[in-house]
Formats: C-alpha cells, sequence, structure tokens
C-alpha cells in the first residue's frame, strides 16, 4: 500500500493526507501507550525522592540521581538472588539444549515408528497447565526433600523451556540440506562426526536464539520460585525478591524501580537484539508462554 | 551412509501415509539392527522428563484429590482415599462458584479486549509507512520483553493512591474524585488494573503475530476486490478475515489458555483480594492448598482448571494440526 500513496498523494491530496494523519496518530498513540511504563519505570530509578514524593510529576527529571540503585543493589542478598538467578537459569537452558538437540536431531532427520507421536507429545507438553501443578510439585518436592534448593527449580525449568526448544531446534535442523552430512559420510566420516562438524556449526544460530528464549522463561519466573523455596531464603531467585521488595524497602518507589530496571534490563536488551527473529518466525512458536 | 541405507533390508513395516515425508534420502536410521534404536536413545531423556516433571505430578495431583490430605496427612503420609468427596465439598461450595464465575468473567474481559486491540493494531501496523512501522513494531516488542514481575511491580506504581500518575492525569482532567484513590482497596479497581496490566502484556505477542498473518495475503487478492469495486469494510470482511482466521483463532486458544498465566500477576499485586475480588481458579487452588493447608480441596480444584484448559487445548491443537499437519 505505501508505495502507491506518493503516487496518489499528489492526485487527490486531501483525502490520502488526512488518512495519513490519522494513521500516524493512531501509531504515536501506540507507541506512546507501550513505551510509557517502560519509560516511567526508568525516569523514576533516575530521580531523587523528592521529585518522586510530589503533588506534580515531572516527565522528565530535574536532577538525576544514581542512589536508587546503589540502595537496590547494596540491599540484602541482591549479588545472592541474582546468582541464584543466572546458575537456575543457564543450567536449565543448557540442560534443555542438550536434550532438545537430541530428540530434535531424531525428529527431523529419523524415521522411527512413534515420531508422529513423541512430536504430539512434546506439543502437549508446550502447553502443560504449570499453574495446576504448583501443588503436586510442592508435595513431590517435600516427600523427596527437595524443597528450599535450586536444583528442584532447574528440573521445573528445564521441563518448562524444553518442548518450544525442541519444536524450535526441529525447524532449524530440518533446514539444513542433509545432503550435506551425506556427502561427509560419503568422503569417510562418521555419522557423529559429520553432525558434529557439518550440521553443528550451521545449526549455531539457532541454538543461540533458541537458548535466549528459554533464558527469558526462566529468568522471569515467578510462581514456583515462589512456593518451592520458602524457608531457606537464600535460595531464592531475583523475581521473588523484586515481588518482595516493597516489604523490604516499604514506600521507597525509587529504589524498588530501580531494582526493576535492573532486573528487566537484560530481558529487554535480548528482545531488542533477537527483534528480526521475534517479529518473524518466532511469533509463531509461542513464545511467551 | 547412503550406500550403507540402499544395502539395507527393504522396510519391513508400511510407513506412514504421508508420500513427502516418506521418500528416501530424508531417512536416516534405517540400519537395521542397533542403529535402530538410536531415535529412541536421543529421545528418551525427553520422554523421561515428561514423565517425571509433568505426567507424575499430574497423576498426584489427581491422587490427592481423591483423598483426604491435609496438614497431618501431608507430615505423617497416611492418606486415605475418600472417592469424589473432594469434588463434592467444592462443587457445593457458592463460593467455589462465584470463583469460576469470576474467571470466565476475567477471562472474557482480557480475551475480547486483547484480540480487539490487537487485530486494530496489526492492521495500523500493516497500513504504515516503513519508519512508523519500524518504530511501532519495536514499541511492541520492548513492551513484550518486559519481564511480568517488572510490568507488574511498575503498575502498582502507576496506579499508587499518592504519587502514582495516574492518579495525578485523572485529577487533572477535572476528576478531583480520584485524589488519593486507593486502587487496590476496591475489588472493582483491583480487576480492573488487572485486566490492564494482562492486556498490556498481552497485546504486542497478539498484534505481531497477527501482523505476520496479515502480510501472507497475497496483495492480488486486494488489488482484484478493490477493482470490482468492494468498500474497505467488505474488504476486511470478504478477504482479510478469512484468510487470517486460523492465526486468529491459534492466538485467541493460546489468549485463552494463557488466561490462567495471570495467576503470578494477581499473586504479587493482590494476592486475590481486597476480599476475593481478583480470585481466580488458580489463585483460589494455591490459597485452598498451601495457606489453608487443605491440599485435597486445592488439588481438586487444580483438576478442575485442568479441565477446562483441556477442552480449549483440543479446539487450539485441531487449529495447529491444520496448520502444521504435515510437517508433523
Amino acid at each position: 500500500m505505501s508505495p502507491v500513496s506518493t503516487a496518489t498523494l499528489a492526485r487527490t491530496p486531501r483525502p490520502r493526507s488526512r488518512r495519513r494523519l490519522l494513521l500516524n496518530t493512531a501509531a504515536a498513540l501506540t507507541i506512546v501507550l507501550c513505551l510509557f511504563p517502560v519509560y516511567w519505570m526508568i525516569t523514576t530509578a533516575f530521580k531523587p525522592n523528592r521529585d518522586i514524593q510530589s503533588d506534580t510529576p515531572r516527565l522528565l527529571p530535574r536532577t538525576w540521581t544514581l542512589e536508587h540503585f546503589r540502595t537496590a543493589v547494596d540491599a540484602d542478598g541482591f549479588a545472592l538472588f541474582w546468582r541464584n538467578s543466572i546458575l537456575v537459569t543457564l543450567t536449565a537452558v543448557l540442560l534443555a539444549l542438550v536434550v532438545a538437540l537430541g530428540a530434535s536431531f531424531a525428529v527431523a532427520r529419523m524415521r522411527w515408528r512413534g515420531r508422529r507421536q513423541f512430536m504430539l507429545l512434546v506439543f502437549i507438553a508446550q502447553m502443560a497447565p504449570w499453574e495446576a501443578l504448583i501443588i503436586p510439585v510442592y508435595i513431590i518436592s517435600r516427600d523427596t526433600g527437595m524443597l528450599d534448593r535450586l536444583p528442584t527449580l532447574t528440573l521445573v525449568y528445564f521441563m518448562m523451556t524444553l518442548p518450544f526448544t525442541i519444536v524450535v531446534l526441529r525447524g532449524f535442523i530440518a533446514a539444513i540440506p542433509p545432503e550435506l552430512e551425506e556427502a561427509a559420510q560419503v568422503d569417510g566420516c562418521t555419522r557423529r562426526h559429520a553432525f558434529r562438524h557439518i550440521t553443528f556449526p550451521l545449526l549455531a544460530p539457532g541454538l543461540m536464539a533458541t537458548s535466549l528464549f528459554g533464558y527469558i522463561t526462566a529468568w522471569n519466573e515467578f510462581a514456583y520460585a515462589n512456593f518451592l523455596i520458602i524457608k531457606q531464603q537464600d535460595s531464592r531467585t531475583l523475581p521473588v525478591w523484586l515481588s518482595s521488595f516493597q516489604n523490604v524497602f516499604g514506600t521507597d518507589w525509587g529504589a524498588t524501580m530501580a531494582a526493576s530496571t535492573l532486573f528487566a534490563l537484560p530481558a529487554l536488551a535480548v528482545f531488542l537484539l533477537l527483534q528480526r527473529h521475534v517479529t518473524s518466525g518466532f511469533a509463531a512458536g509461542a513464545v511467551k508462554g | 551412509m547412503s550406500v550403507i541405507r540402499d544395502s539395507s533390508a527393504p522396510p519391513a513395516r508400511p510407513r506412514p501415509p504421508s508420500p513427502p515425508a516418506a521418500e528416501p534420502g530424508r531417512g536416516g536410521a534405517r540400519r537395521g539392527g542397533r542403529a535402530g534404536l538410536w531415535p529412541y536413545l536421543l529421545a528418551a531423556p525427553t520422554v523421561l522428563g515428561m514423565l517425571y516433571l509433568l505426567l507424575y505430578p499430574l497423576a498426584r495431583a489427581v491422587l490427592i484429590s481423591l483423598q483426604d490430605f491435609q496438614l497431618r496427612q501431608l507430615i505423617q503420609g497416611d492418606a486415605r482415599f475418600v472417592g469424589l468427596r473432594n469434588y463434592e465439598t467444592l462443587l457445593t461450595d457458592e463460593r467455589f462458584w462465584q470463583v469460576v464465575r469470576r474467571t470466565f468473567l476475567f477471562m472474557a474481559a482480557n480475551v475480547v479486549l486483547i484480540m480487539l486491540l490487537a487485530t486494530l493494531v496489526a492492521l495500523l501496523v500493516e497500513r504504515l509507512g516503513r519508519l512508523w512501522r519500524t518504530a511501532v513494531l519495536s514499541a511492541l516488542v520492548l513492551a513484550w520483553a518486559m519481564p511480568v514481575i517488572a510490568t507488574t511491580t511498575v503498575f502498582q506504581w502507576l496506579f499508587h493512591s499518592e504519587f502514582g500518575i495516574v492518579n495525578w492525569t485523572l485529577r487533572q482532567l477535572g476528576f478531583g474524585s480520584f485524589e488519593r484513590y486507593p486502587w487496590f482497596a476496591h475489588g472493582l479497581a483491583a480487576f480492573t488494573i488487572l485486566v490492564l496490566l494482562i492486556v498490556w502484556q498481552s497485546v504486542p505477542f497478539a498484534a505481531i503475530t497477527l501482523y505476520s498473518a496479515l502480510t501472507t495475503v497475497p496483495a492480488e487478492l486486494y488489488e482484484s476486490a478493490r477493482l470490482d469495486g468492494a468498500s474497505a469494510g467488505r474488504i476486511f470482511r470478504a478477504v482479510t478475515l478469512p484468510m487470517i482466521r486460523p492465526i486468529f483463532m491459534l492466538v485467541l486458544s493460546l489468549e485463552v489458555i494463557w488466561t490462567f498465566k495471570a495467576f503470578v500477576q494477581i499473586w504479587v499485586m493482590t494476592n486475590g483480594g481486597p476480599g476475593d475480588a481478583t480470585t481466580i481458579l488458580p489463585v483460589y487452588a494455591v490459597q485452598t492448598a498451601l495457606s489453608s493447608q487443605r491440599y485435597d480441596l486445592g488439588s481438586a480444584a487444580s483438576m478442575v482448571t485442568v479441565l477446562l484448559m483441556a477442552a480449549v487445548l483440543v479446539l487450539y491443537f485441531r487449529q495447529m494440526f491444520r496448520q502444521e499437519g504435515e510437517t508433523l
């Protein structure tokens, strides 16, 4: 539609340009509605307290301060919870990646009885009702002495990210022509060598993208982190800490927003880096789930 | 490899009916003997994970929902079966039915708003010039990327009774009654904020997905419709809508299922309160189980949730397999 618009603009200027104005206004409104909460979080984090607690909020901070970030970082256990989050997320994603690589290779490259049924299981697992499984997982962890331990969380996050990882990796593997591997095997490579030296390097971008989405899922997870880590406060993760931040800091909204910013930053950075993938194929893969 | 495959025994069992998938050259593991085990070995960890981390908890929840399982039984482990008594208790409890009704109301409000706004935004993005389109898409992606807990915290700050920017804006617009209006103390207000929060978080995904569906509609279709003199509204109904219907239904069922994920936002923001005003099924289940130690009743409520989700899931899968059934 847009390439035509310049030509038609010359012929009938009024209604065309009014339409354009209307569309652009709607676009601007959408952008403002999307960005304002993010913007408000970041600017509040940089505002001095007297500006935060004033009767007339200012859209732009008069003076910028890093005080709130200092409060947040110096808060009890911040570094520990950060470390816990990274540890749990990285382990879960790596585990999911290794397991998914095998499974998706089997699905994309091999023919075997039960392949379709296996893929159906994966699709069902992708839609697993995790919100309804909190109670049994809590009871099972309690019975097996796995409460308050990070490996429990890691396993849960592994299972949460695994189905999506398989679905996406299957697509990536299927896109690489098997003739490449076969040629290497004709030249005397073993099947495993052919996979490692031919397919795997071609797969690297896919692995990167997939793991980053898994990373975000695990990084943001709250429900299980909240109910499986109860007594051992040292094993908490960032989302749980952030949700209790107001109890710790009371009405210090500057520090709360600084903590939110610090927590959101990795996810925002990853998404912006991957924007091209996000807007194309990945949208169909139910990423946020 | 291909040499080995060619010399291997002809397939003993009939291959799946889909002809393109059954063509030789793609098939890897038909080497007979030990090699035939490879795909199963590769798939085994996934299957084991699903069995232990999904199926076992689900089965355990079903069991608990059929038992008398409270704090004592949790500690001593001597739960006994009571048949469907927990479901009876639940289904005769007026409070439970209120929660079910509220769940559906919450779901309807969210899904209708999300789909409506997302369709509008998708149509808008399609009609924009390149610069504006990139800007809107980037803004959508940014909103999508915001972690749930961070957004929930920010919304609490936006709607803060004393220093919140929303109350300030409403006052400037002449609504004096919003002077220090405590949003989270009123049931309906808290419910509204949660709907706003969920909609804000969900529209980007839906809009981007619908937009990519719109881009697959061939331009010739629009052109011929326009040449035939169809109005804009008629083009939308007769051309656009039928073309994006499959993706639309897919997104719709996803959003219905994801309503239950609002558990996190509700738990952090209102804990189901004030009173019961924002308690939906998963919140009710966890409150009953972990706060009142009625694990049996909580599990029964969870199973009702699973049944509700399963009904929607069947629709979702039918749609999805129509979409990519061949590639499975």
